[in-house]
């Protein structure tokens, strides 16, 4: 662990400024895809302002039009601008990705730090409690939960919060476990230092690079399940423009009619799941080494 | 060997106690305007009212004691009844494990038999043109979901060639051949996308282990590039990739829920979106618990392929 100081003794700002440019220097490919992921953030903030027709705006007299000047993605069974469909998707999607892996994240925190600094009797049954979690597939325990509480985008972040966050406990936890022995952990609690100082001032600065690279790559796995989600008629529900839901559903049977209208939003997904996929590697490359070929 | 084996099954038990606790709270879950809701979409017209769906749950009952009703009533084969069909859960199971099953084989064959030959000749030739290759393959392969690609097998050939996968399920031992050709196309992108995270693994393993002593001793021996891939470096490098698999059968099961929508194949994700759909959660709850202790079976497998695959496990 290479610990406080190197580029974190500028100011934060600078720091970032310095450390994006190291990377696209070192690691082209990861640098694209941040770039290519920081735009589908943006079209997914502005997307009103962006996209030309409200998403669900229809006009039976344009329906299942091909790509023109007028709807470069071509419309769909409804008439609605595929366009402005895909740019108001990729906001849905976005938020359930952020707010996801934001929530996965502090549940790894919390369940990673609690197992791995106190180790014990604490240790043993979160972990067993976590084999037995990670025995469900995502996809399958995502749809029972949904079937019982509800499809809706609040419940599907929440739910993919939790199951990402109890799946990247272990990954925390072996972060905390190596650092709890570290000479500085140590010097600490010889100087009567409490847990939670010694979690928040010694241990979390420190595993600060181990929860970027999860929160990343988390992000894509949630919006690639989200889709999935949506896809099988269980995501956020219809006419809300998600990705998923544009292939599946009622419109399904007119891809035959407007193959077109199976390009974008799968398009989209595959690409801004590479993004994410290629930046997070290369995030976990420059900051932590060791994560190579975890999660 | 036999020491080894009784070990790993004993570590299994509190897995399976808090897999089994999962599974039952989920199933607890169920808020009680959900058996109204039950009620009034269902309409049983056999007049079963809220208490006979509650008993029949269990839900009269304090928590601990349905708890270990329900684990009983599990550990000897009866998961209940659905409550759409009125059949018991345990038939519709055996009924679509099987099918799923074969899917998830097929795909697991496709998947090495891809992973395994790329994996390898990108490991023995990094950053040639063919390494570049395969590496951005899975990297897309990765991203891609499923579910587009089986809409785009669907949609693309019969709007080109008027040619789409068949849809139509014919059971293995009736004609193997017709359950083939439908059951191929799911298997294959269900192994595809399996094959991208593996062929990393074997990639990365093998370029290691090609570095170590023993395969420059092998060389030096004389002995043939083949021999030394085959014979040396690959069953080490074995190891992590059987490992991999293992963590990736959640996975494979996940998707397969999704391509067997697509491809219309009545396995255990077809019965589970259908229960899903018409909240039969007895049928919800049993696939969840085969599902689990599937997954803890095939976990299972790969640590005893440890002790075969490296004898020094064995005697840890």
């Amino acid at each position: 662990m290479s610990g406080p100081g190197g580029a974190a003794a500028l100011r934060p700002g600078a720091a970032a400024v310095a450390f994006n440019l190291r990377l696209l220097r070192s690691k082209p490919l990861g640098a694209f895809g941040g770039v290519v992921f920081l735009a589908f953030l943006l079209c997914g903030a502005f997307a009103e302002v962006l996209a030309p027709y409200g998403a669900n705006a229809t006009d039976l007299a344009l329906r299942l039009q091909g790509p023109s000047a007028a709807h470069p993605f071509g419309t769909d069974h409804l008439g609605r601008d595929l366009l402005s469909r895909v740019l108001l998707g990729a906001q849905l999607s976005m938020l359930v990705g952020a707010s996801a892996a934001a929530l996965a994240t502090l549940i790894s925190v919390a369940l990673g730090v609690a197992s791995g600094y106190f180790g014990g009797r604490i240790d043993m049954l979160i972990q067993r409690f976590v084999d037995a979690w990670m025995l469900f597939p995502d996809l399958l325990l995502l749809i029972a939960v949904i079937s019982v509480v509800g499809p809706g985008m609040v419940q599907i972040s929440i739910v993919l919060g939790l199951l990402y966050g109890i799946a990247g406990s272990r990954i925390v936890r072996g972060a905390v476990l190596s650092l709890r022995e570290n000479m500085h952990v140590e010097a600490a609690r010889s100087l009567g230092a409490g847990a939670g100082h010694i979690v928040v001032r010694h241990i979390l600065p420190n595993i600060m690079p181990v929860l970027i690279v999860l929160f990343t790559t988390r992000v894509g796995a949630a919006i690639l399940t989200e889709a999935g989600l949506s896809f099988l008629g269980l995501g956020v529900p219809p006419p809300a423009p998600t990705w998923g839901g544009m292939l599946s559903g009622p419109g399904r049977t007119y891809l035959y009619l407007g193959p077109w209208l199976a390009l974008a939003p799968g398009l989209c997904l595959t690409l801004v799941v590479y993004a994410v996929n290629v930046y997070g590697d290369a995030l976990r490359d420059l900051l932590d080494p060791r994560m190579r070929g975890v999660g | 060997m036999q020491a080894f084996i009784v070990r790993r099954l004993l570590a299994l038990a509190p897995t399976l106690i808090f897999a089994s606790l999962i599974v039952f709270v989920s199933m607890r879950l169920i808020p009680g305007d959900v058996i109204d809701l039950m009620l009034a979409q269902n309409d049983v017209s056999g007049g079963q009212d809220r208490a006979a769906i509650e008993a029949a749950l269990g839900l009269d009952q304090p928590l601990y004691a349905q708890y270990f009703r329900w684990l009983g009533a599990a550990l000897q084969g009866d998961l209940g009844r659905s409550l759409w069909r009125n059949t018991p859960v345990v038939e519709q199971l055996a009924e679509t494990l099987p099918i799923t099953f074969e899917l998830g084989l097929l795909a697991l064959v496709v998947a090495l038999s891809v992973a395994l030959p790329v994996g390898v000749h990108s490991a023995m030739r990094q950053d040639s043109l063919g390494d570049y290759a395969a590496r951005s393959f899975s990297l897309l392969m990765l991203a891609m979901p499923s579910f587009w690609l089986g809409t785009l097998v669907m949609v693309f050939p019969s709007v080109w060639w008027r040619w789409s996968p068949p849809l139509e399920y014919t059971p293995f031992f009736e004609h193997p051949l017709r359950n083939l050709a439908h059951m191929i196309v799911p298997a294959a992108l269900l192994g595809l996308s399996l094959s991208a995270v593996t062929m990393r693994m074997v990639r990365t393993t093998m370029l290691e282990v090609l570095r170590q002593d023993y395969i420059r001793t092998a060389r030096a021996k004389g002995l043939s590039e083949t021999l030394v891939v085959v014979r040396h470096a690959l069953r080490n490098g074995l190891i992590p990739v059987v490992t991999l698999i293992g963590l990736q059968a959640p996975l494979l099961i996940g998707g397969a829920v999704i391509l067997e929508q697509i491809f219309v194949v009545p396995g255990m994700g077809l019965l589970l979106l259908e229960a899903v759909f018409q909240r039969d959660y007895p049928v919800i709850s049993g696939v969840f618990l085969v599902v689990g202790v599937g997954v803890l079976l095939i976990n299972f497998l790969v640590d005893l392929s440890y002790g075969w695959l490296d004898p020094k496990v064995r005697h840890q």
